[in-house]
């Protein structure tokens, strides 16, 4: 029995490329040509979430400043949030999860190593470290990975050589719901040739309470994150940067499923160099090397009542670069980027026998399958007169491959002529057309689009899916799932009012879903039966959605949205976790230096669920949150207090979301207060 | 320089190694037949010693493969000639019986005799099993016997069955492989006789040993893809896969199916049995 995970090999290639990267930046030319276009500006992102909780212009904007990255990557329109407890939550976009999104933390790949998606890579970043979530609808995501729904890049928060010298703030927060502990700090150095930023977080939760006063078992957790990145200029036009982060995770409960996470822990470094110009004609080029390594520890030891108890330990472990710059020519706005990553990932699962005399019983869940990954991803902007138009492509070889014999044999019971290696190139194209007429705004796309199958969709062994309560076999031999989507938007703005109307469709070949086989035996006690992972001919996604701003004066803004969402496969039958009806809508208010909102959310019934995926109704919820925030000033320092109370009138309810149905929050009383030396 | 010069005394070593290496790959290795196999008896006759081999450490109940030498002492070599055939016995204390055996072959290599005897039960103080064995040593027939203990299994796993099927007859069915059983589909066989008499075994031919494997402690899960064991005319065995979805405890439940596909012994798993009166154990 393997119980330990080898040594990563390509940490010596990791160094091997970064002397390589460097010397080639040394003997490319110094032209110096300054294009002040932001290269983020020309992936022209659907929506941007500003994170940074060490900027203290931005808690104004903020309603709750020191909430979990989960917490505010829900507040983005097109982005909802899979609970499977009060931590880690699952982001999906346009109705699609993990395995259709690319998620990337500032450029970097990471793949979570639990095998019931416990551990979305978001989770193993908290606001501290970031400054932004950037995040592409559809193909316009592509420029972060292969996807179908998405593309999600959280930026970390860097001073990139602001002459700001010396800052540092403290930061702390108390929830009364979970009795949340929040503490925070950060001290970063900035000059013209050198900057340096640290900060910390830790957190610990007990279990929360929802509405009326429910206890909800097993949903505590504790977690700090330490994070480090620095950058150095070599000369005017060239930079190096590094940047580490730790993240820790130990005791989170997931009250929706049968176990526990005793710790889930990541290390994410990259050593990064920039440069102004290249070869003359290029601009912004940026390049990066990085590694992460991911361990996640399943524990059902503090569970009552287990009918076996099992250890489900995972690891993930991912090096991969990317090196992109900017290119000019009159119209044209150039983007090109080349990036691949490695990946194992390599999970385990310990059954011990109630009868103490009997072996334990074990068997590999992911069988060490080693991704390789390289991809070209180029776009043209191009500025008409009053319109634009976009061109991308990605274009990626992908291949996985099974490296443990024990895990191939495993999966050799179901497809005794699978091979060990599956290889496939992957494409991605897409146009999209901007046109300003008065104040009407028109944004117009289609696109199509390529991934892979998931490490779990391809060679899962036996994972067990509390949703719909079946384990899950992959099937190596999954045809690429392919998408083609149309969006249409028409925003009407004016400086005091803003409304837009957005819709997409998605129309997927070979969507990859487990579909029941009556005539496999479960592994998992209890479970109702074994699904495999199918390509289904199609499915077809559609989601609609109106929102708008109207400035009532100088201090009052209103905000509105609501949004349609459907899902059928190619029976009509509906897909599972698919939006009801939903809306939210907020009143903000800020003058000399006071904040405050009043805010509601909610959705209708789900109407469109499917028994078959484990899915019940979901009845129609709302709630309403208030939050009151004060800027002092004290000697040239800031001190900011914030504190707000989240669904007001206790509630108690679920949205579709949530796993199991397990009930959200009740009412949470929160406050916060930071401290900034400037 | 100096760097360079100890680069050149590295190679020139390399060199020397490589070379001697190569000189050691003309020794020629001797093939030793019995390699990996126990030793459990040495019987000495006049002039010969007769060797009794087993992968096992010692004869237990169930399927044994065994392989026998006999070395001429005089010539120090051993026979290829020796017409060896096998009898095993079982002395009760009321009365005597045989055990399934196949003939022995030195078909594979000439100098060593196998085969396999199924035993059905242990020896003990007073029920014992003898091996008789008949062969020719330089023209001369020998009929020797030596006494063997039959032990119990180490981990206690029921490999042999011994059954009246419904059809009355008394059959013994013996689980073969996979010796080393893997979380894969393995290659699994049993051997399956049928008892004429206290002394006569002879094997049942094309008949089916249906399997389900199941595990107890995991709510009776079972395995996909196994194939059914059937009679393979070439080694007088049943042949099948057996897929095993993890390590641990598993019971393979049996039905025996007669030519005209009727049940003889062993019933289907169901909600409400969970288990076949006839099967096997193993755990891994």
């Amino acid at each position: 029995m393997k119980l330990s995970i080898d040594v990563f090999p390509l940490r010596g290639m990791l160094v091997g490329s970064l002397v390589g990267a460097l010397l080639c930046g040394n003997l490319s030319p110094l032209h110096a040509q300054e294009y002040p276009i932001d290269s983020l500006k020309l992936i022209n992102l659907s929506e941007v979430v500003i994170i940074s909780a060490g900027k203290q212009l931005d808690h104004q904007k903020q309603h709750k400043p020191l909430s979990t990255l989960d917490e505010f990557l829900e507040t983005a329109r097109s982005i909802k949030m899979v609970k499977r407890g009060a931590y880690a939550w699952e982001p999906t976009m346009n109705d699609m999860a993990s395995e259709r999104l690319a998620i990337t933390i500032d450029g970097m790949q990471i793949f979570g190593a639990c095998t019931d998606k416990m551990d979305p890579i978001t989770s193993y970043v908290d606001v501290s470290n970031l400054s932004e979530a950037q995040i592409g609808s559809g193909q316009q995501g592509s420029a972060f990975g292969n996807t179908i729904g998405g593309g999600i890049n959280l930026k970390l928060d860097k001073s990139n050589f602001k002459p700001t010298g010396w800052t540092g703030s403290l930061e702390t927060g108390y929830e009364t719901n979970n009795k949340m502990r929040v503490f925070g700090g950060e001290l970063n150095y900035s000059d013209e040739k050198f900057y340096f930023n640290t900060d910390v977080i830790y957190r610990k939760a007990d279990n929360y309470k929802a509405g009326r006063r429910q206890e909800v078992k097993y949903s505590q957790f504790e977690k700090y994150n330490f994070s480090v990145n620095s950058g150095y200029k070599l000369a005017d036009d060239k930079s190096i940067t590094a940047s580490l982060i730790y993240d820790e995770a130990r005791d989170v409960g997931y009250p929706a499923l049968t176990m526990d996470v005793s710790l889930a822990r990541a290390v994410i470094g990259s050593i990064g160099y920039n440069q102004d110009t290249l070869l003359g004609e290029f601009n912004n080029w940026e390049s990066k090397v990085y590694y992460n390594t991911i361990k996640h520890v399943m524990d059902d030891t503090t569970r009552p009542d287990v009918v076996i108890h099992m250890d489900m330990p995972g690891w993930s472990e991912t090096a991969g670069f990317y090196t992109q710059a900017n290119l000019n020519k009159g119209k044209n706005h150039f983007m090109f980027k080349l990036d691949g990553y490695y990946n194992k990932s390599y999970a385990e699962m310990t059954m011990y026998p109630v009868n103490p005399n009997e072996q334990p019983m074990f068997m590999l869940t992911w069988p060490d399958v080693r991704t390789k990954n390289v991809g070209f991803y180029a776009e043209d902007h191009i500025d008409f007169h009053e319109s634009s138009l976009k061109l991308s492509t990605r274009l990626s070889y992908h291949s996985n491959t099974v490296e443990d014999d024990f895990g191939l044999n495993s999966l050799k019971i179901f497809y005794p002529d699978m091979d060990r290696t599956n290889s496939r190139f992957l494409k991605s194209f897409s146009s999209q057309y901007h046109k300003a007429l008065g104040d009407f705004h028109l944004n117009g796309g289609i696109s199509y689009g390529e991934r892979a199958p998931s490490v779990s969709e391809g060679y899962g062994f036996y994972l067990f899916n509390s949703f719909d309560n079946h384990d899950y076999i992959g099937d190596p031999n999954l045809k690429t799932e392919r998408s083609t989507d149309v969006n249409l938007s028409l925003t009407f703005k004016k400086p005091i009012f803003e409304i837009t109307a957005t819709t997409n469709y998605f129309h997927v070949f070979d969507y990859i879903i487990g579909q029941l086989d009556n005539s496999l035996s479960t592994m998992t006690i209890g479970a109702s039966g074994v699904k495999i992972y199918s390509n289904l001919d199609f499915a077809q996604l559609f989601n609609a959605s109106l929102s708008g701003r109207y400035s009532i004066s100088n201090a009052f803004k209103l905000s509105g949205s609501i949004s349609y969402h459907r899902g059928v496969d190619d029976d009509g039958a509906n897909l599972p976790l698919i939006s009801p009806l939903s809306y939210g809508g907020a009143l903000d208010f800020y003058k000399n230096q006071y904040s405050a909102s009043l805010s509601m959310e909610g959705a209708g019934e789900q109407s469109n669920y499917n028994p078959a995926y484990g899915e019940t109704k979901t009845a129609a919820y709302a709630t309403l949150s208030a939050s009151f925030g004060k800027r002092f000033f004290i000697n040239d320092n800031d001190l900011f207090v914030k504190a707000g109370i989240q669904n007001i009138l206790d509630t108690n309810y679920s949205s579709y979301t949530d796993w199991n149905n397990i009930p959200r929050m009740g009412r949470n009383v929160y406050a916060t207060i930071s401290y900034a030396i400037n | 320089m100096k760097t360079l010069k100890y680069i050149f005394a590295f190679l020139l070593i390399s060199i020397s190694v490589v070379s001697c290496s190569d000189d050691d790959d003309n020794t020629v290795i001797e093939d030793n037949p019995v390699e990996g196999l126990n030793k459990i008896y040495e019987i000495s006759g006049a002039n010969h010693v007769v060797e009794i081999y087993s992968e096992k450490q010692n004869l237990e109940i169930g399927y044994n493969e065994i392989s026998i030498r006999i070395k001429d002492l005089s010539t120090n070599k051993y026979l290829n000639d020796a017409e060896l055939n096998w009898m095993p016995m079982m002395n009760m204390t009321d009365r005597a019986h045989s055990a399934p055996h196949s003939m022995l072959s030195n078909a594979e290599e000439s100098t060593v005799y196998k085969g396999h005897i199924v035993f059905q039960m242990a020896s003990n103080e007073t029920e014992y099993w003898e091996l008789k064995l008949n062969y020719d040593i330089n023209g001369e027939s020998i009929e020797g016997v030596t006494r063997v203990s039959v032990l119990q299994p180490n981990d206690g796993m029921v490999k042999t069955q011994v059954f009246m099927g419904v059809d009355g007859v008394k059959y013994v069915l013996a689980y073969v492989g996979p010796q080393n059983p893997e979380v894969a589909l393995n290659d699994m066989q049993a051997v399956l006789y049928k008892m004429e008499d206290m002394m006569n075994f002879p094997v049942v031919e094309n008949y089916k040993v249906a399997i389900d494997p199941r595990m107890p402690g995991m709510g009776n899960h079972s395995s996909p893809n196994n194939i059914d064991l059937t009679y393979n005319s070439v080694n007088n065995r049943y042949d099948g896969k057996l897929s095993l979805t993890m390590t641990g405890y598993w019971k393979i439940n049996l039905k025996l199916l007669n030519q005209a596909d009727e049940i003889l012994k062993g019933e289907d798993v169901t909600e409400d049995n969970p288990e076949s009166s006839l099967y096997f154990e193993l755990e891994f």
